[in-house]
């Protein structure tokens, strides 16, 4: 059974942001890894590039499937997870620990369009 | 019944009556009788096969196989014998796509060393498993280098391309939304000068070069690679597989990446096809390569296997988000063309790429003797050169073709391009030199 | 493969100085490739003597299974016999050794292939006219993409770039339309299996202009003819759209309805389907494209010369060898041995939509999912009993997907043995599902690990050097 986190922003594409501050932390949450299987590689973005919310910045791939992941928010991205590319099964792992970007939020009000824990959890029962 | 249908009149019946029917045409009993197709098809009727061999043998004696003195892309290679008969193997030729990797690893196998060599051929790291042919590869490589980019939307290709390939490349470019813009030949080779002010945009993805160009010439591609990743643009290069054996390769030219049409290597030219298109690329870009990739794996008892893999990025899954929609290789001439390479192997290879050279510069000297033709160009070539014929060329070529040689491709009203391979005899290239007026 | 030698790679077993060719001395004098255009190493290729490569290549195809070797339900892919005859007619020097270029009055045989099977493939589908260009089934649907969307900019109707999919499509057709620039809408099946043509009135009363083209396979993915085809068609059409038909299940339409009767204006056929050429493990196919009177001026130039020719010769050979008493029995025969294979296996495998087929069905796994074994399981146990497996986990309306294609030269007893196997099968998953979920076990290699292979590519013998150093 997947977790959800406390705390966190959901987006319907199964990306979460965990906000610090101005910061955001970008990552595909535990429903989307298990629906996904064993991750075998992430298209990582470049640091410096912009995300724009509700448009795609990177993939993740696994055997059998590849999924696009969707920016919940815009920003800059400060960082990327390099650790990633050698080990995208850290995923899998925790996919909470292993964000996949993270950015400077420069409109922290998108936040609101966004589901919070047990709107999502309610929205991947309905799944 | 026929000779290709089973079934015998119980058969029939009983899986008539399994199936809960009493005819064939009970089968198609939801589809409405205006569409259902009862009229007879206005073909032949059924023919044996000595009576479909005499046919064709008919057909065919009206074909005129020429000794062959001319390429623009299509080059009449020696087959080694071992090769068909080779591939006429049923387990080969009758299989599908390696899907299911416990009883395909001969394909797997073959594909796995196919890249291999290619790799080795073209200098580069990464090798996918065939495409359809070198036109179609070449468009496949200039939408990838568009995919690969950010935003840039434009591909630069060199007006020493061969025009077929530009003409399959503009219909793609066409019907995706790339814009291809050409770089001026200058002398029969690609012009430096504008090349750094056309990049300067900052919207180009890639340019696109051949290498021995559509005239044969082997152009100097020094700094290009460096000028073009300078503008964040991928270096394609095109040639003619079985040239690499001896030429520098696109990997030494810094190229990202290497396409083409393996024909040359042993594949007989069968009016056009098939072929096999080959595509190699930078270890960096192996995610964005269209076509399938056969990779090395273990099984499940430990032992080395190989199977199709990174297909994440195919059709099937990709569905519209896929660069590309090709959905199979041209496995069996990638057999072919990998049994050729094994035959032939480093030496081979490298001697037939020289003969076929030192073919083609003996008839250009020759045809200078005589003193009625002139190279167009004042550049190095490999075995495909363009000369300027004072005299008639349709008829010069009117008499090649009745002795039963074709004797070159017409560019121009005054231009003739020819090629030589190592197929061709002294004997041959002197018959031919006999026949010019 | 009981002799470890040829387990290698042919990298391995070359020694340097040993070579398998022989060339003609060079007699043209002392021609030398100029050093500054040389490269600088030799290209690593292997050094072997002739019967060691042909021992090679002979071992491999050892360990590949091909309809030569037994039964092949592989649906979606008529896996048809490949005649003998026609490996023949295609090696026929008079027309293998054709340069695409030479002068026309060299090539009238040739010529006259292309123009007989274009005529022939107009006749069993009701079109008007065919290329052969195309190499392959894709490369065809990219093709009639292309013919469509330049129709409707020829008529500078540009705003139609939206093509309807029914979601039980191949994954090609939303791939060839990106690769085309048009883009898909899904239109959603019915519980029956077919096109929900309500869904499709209200996608068109609300998309109508930006219609291009509706795609469909008839008989459908799932094996089910479309029989609201003319209502389909009528309804497209009145929006300004035109018709596409994937010729990938044209086979049992031979002799029982023609796509141009159905109203499909465009269409590609894959010869290495429907024609009896062989599959080659991949390719080369060839996929010509036919189109309704009026369209012929929109072919696009798609590959240099008459498309993979030699795979229209055996085509054409197949054509003649049927002849129009038999080629009306392929499609009923195919459809028959599906229908057969379905109404045996129905009461152990899960049957989502019951009633006629065509020449292929859909199960959604086994019937009794208490065992836990999968559609996976079933198909590599099958390769244990000598079958090779069906089409799985497409099309992806249902989780165990098991698709599965006879064709019409598969006799009786062939299929008997494997209804037998299934239900052998079937069985073994409540008796046995261990040994079911483990196999294959005769096979010359197990399951193999895919996210070894996707994680850390290694995809050439360098590669492979490299990383055992």
């Amino acid at each position: 059974m997947a977790t959800v986190k406390e705390g966190l922003y959901y987006s319907e594409s199964h990306e979460y942001v965990k906000v610090e501050g101005n910061i955001g932390y970008i990552g595909i949450t535990d429903y989307a890894q298990h629906a996904l299987g064993n991750v075998v590689y992430v298209d990582l973005p470049d640091v410096d590039d912009e995300v724009t919310a509700g448009e795609e910045f990177g993939a993740v791939e696994s055997v059998k499937a590849a999924s696009d992941i969707i920016s919940p928010v815009s920003g800059t991205i400060l960082e990327v997870n390099e650790a990633l590319d050698d080990e995208p099964e850290l995923l899998n792992k925790d996919p909470w620990e292993n964000w996949i970007i993270k950015v400077e939020l420069s409109d922290k009000g998108e936040l609101d369009s966004l589901m919070d824990a047990k709107a999502y959890e309610a929205f991947c029962e309905n799944a | 019944m026929f000779k290709f249908f089973p079934h015998t009149d119980a058969d029939l019946q009983a899986m008539f009556r399994k199936v809960g029917i009493k005819s064939l045409d009970d089968l198609y009993a939801e589809v409405p009788e205006q569409i259902r197709y009862r009229g007879e098809y206005q073909l032949p009727e059924e023919m044996s096969e000595i009576e479909v061999r005499q046919l064709f043998e008919k057909l065919g004696a009206q074909n005129k196989p020429l000794t062959c003195f001319a390429g623009a892309g299509v080059y009449d290679h020696y087959t080694p014998c071992a090769i068909p008969q080779l591939l006429s193997r049923s387990e080969f030729l009758t299989s599908y796509t390696p899907y299911q990797a416990e009883i395909s690893q001969g394909t797997l196998h073959y594909i796995f060393e196919y890249q291999s060599m290619m790799t080795e051929l073209t200098g580069m790291d990464i090798s996918n498993a065939s495409m359809y042919d070198g036109t179609t590869a070449t468009a496949e490589a200039v939408m990838m280098a568009v995919a690969a980019g950010k935003k840039q939307n434009k591909v630069l290709v060199s007006e020493t391309v061969d025009p077929k390939t530009l003409a399959v490349i503009k219909t793609y470019a066409h019907f995706h939304g790339i814009e291809i813009e050409m770089i001026p030949a200058k002398d029969g080779v690609t012009s430096r000068q504008n090349i750094e002010a056309l990049l300067a945009g900052g919207d180009v993805a890639g340019v696109l070069v051949q290498q021995p160009n559509f005239y044969g010439i082997v152009e100097d591609y020094e700094g290009f690679a460096d000028i073009c990743h300078n503008q964040k643009a991928l270096f394609i290069m095109n040639s003619v597989a079985a040239d690499l054996a001896v030429l520098k390769t696109p990997g030494e030219w810094g190229a990202d990446i290497a396409v083409g049409d393996g024909q040359s290597l042993g594949i007989p030219m069968q009016w056009g096809g098939p072929y096999v298109g080959y595509m190699c690329c930078t270890e960096k870009l192996i995610r964005k390569m269209p076509g399938r990739i056969v990779g090395m794996t273990q099984d499940n008892r430990g032992q080395r296997a190989f199977v199709l893999t990174l297909q994440a990025r195919e059709q099937h899954i990709r569905r519209q988000k896929a660069t590309s929609n090709i959905c199979s290789n041209q496995s069996l001439m990638a057999l072919w063309a990998t049994v050729y390479m094994s035959l032939m192997g480093k030496q081979g290879l490298k001697e037939a790429a020289e003969l076929s050279y030192a073919g083609a510069h003996y008839l250009c000297d020759e045809l200078l003797k005589t003193g009625k033709f002139k190279l167009v160009y004042n550049q190095p070539f490999f075995n495909e050169f363009v000369v300027r014929y004072n005299g008639d060329v349709d008829a010069l070529q009117k008499r090649f073709t009745e002795n039963g040689i074709f004797g070159g491709v017409k560019l121009d009203v005054d231009q003739l391009m020819f090629a030589v391979t190592e197929k061709r005899t002294k004997e041959e290239v002197d018959n031919l030199l006999k026949l010019i007026p | 493969m009981n002799n470890r030698l040829y387990g290698n790679l042919i990298f391995e077993l070359s020694q340097e100085g040993r070579s398998g060719y022989s060339l003609p001395k060079n007699k043209f004098g002392s021609y030398q490739v100029p050093v500054s255009l040389r490269r600088k190493e030799d290209a690593a290729l292997p050094e072997c003597d002739e019967m060691t490569v042909v021992r090679h290549y002979t071992n491999l195809s050892a360990n590949n299974f091909g309809v030569d070797n037994g039964f092949y339900p592989l649906g979606s892919c008529t896996m048809k016999y490949n005649p003998k005859i026609n490996e023949e007619i295609a090696a026929l020097p008079q027309f293998a050794g054709l340069h695409p270029l030479q002068p026309a009055e060299t090539t009238k045989g040739a010529e006259e292939v292309c123009e007989q099977l274009c005529k022939s493939l107009c006749e069993l589908t009701g079109l008007y006219a065919f290329t052969l260009k195309p190499f392959a089934g894709a490369h065809g649907e990219l093709t009639g993409l292309m013919v469509i969307k330049k129709y409707h900019e020829s008529r500078g109707d540009e705003a139609r770039r939206l093509v309807i999919v029914p979601d039980s499509a191949h994954g090609t057709n939303p791939a060839s339309a990106a690769v085309c620039g048009l883009e898909i809408v899904e239109v959603k099946s019915l519980s029956d299996g077919t096109v929900d043509v309500d869904a499709l009135r209200d996608l068109l009363a609300q998309h109508g202009s930006e219609i291009a083209a509706m795609m469909m396979t008839n008989p459908n993915t799932l094996g089910l003819f479309e029989k609201q085809i003319p209502e389909i068609e009528k309804l497209v059409h009145a929006a300004g759209g035109l018709m596409y038909y994937d010729g990938a299940n044209l086979n049992p339409m031979l002799g029982a309805a023609r796509p141009g009767d159905m109203g499909f204006d465009v269409m590609h056929i894959n010869l290495h389907k429907t024609f009896s050429t062989p599959h080659g493990g991949g390719g080369p196919g060839a996929g010509p494209v036919g189109v309704r009177k009026g369209l012929e001026a929109f072919f696009p130039e798609v590959s240099p010369y008459h498309g993979n020719f030699a795979v229209a010769m055996r085509a054409y050979a197949y054509i003649l060898s049927l002849g129009r008493e038999n080629v009306k029995l392929v499609g009923p025969l195919a459809t028959l041995n599906a229908n057969y294979i379905k109404e045996s296996l129905k009461d152990v495998y899960e049957l989502p939509i019951d009633g006629l087929c065509k020449h292929e069905f859909v199960f959604d796994g086994l019937k009794d999912k208490s065992t836990g074994v999968t559609t996976m399981d079933v198909a590599k146990r099958l390769l244990d009993y000598g079958y090779h497996a069906p089409t799985i986990y497409f099309p992806l309306l249902f989780h165990e997907s098991l698709m599965i294609e006879p064709t019409e030269n598969e006799s009786k007893e062939t299929i008997d043995g494997f209804i037998a196997v299934m239900r052998k099968i079937a069985e073994e998953a409540k008796t046995n599902p261990d040994e079911v979920k483990s196999a294959p076990h005769l096979t010359p290699i197990g399951r193999v690990d895919d996210v070894l292979a996707a994680k850390h590519p290694i995809v050439t013998f360098k590669q492979m050097q490299n990383d055992t150093n």
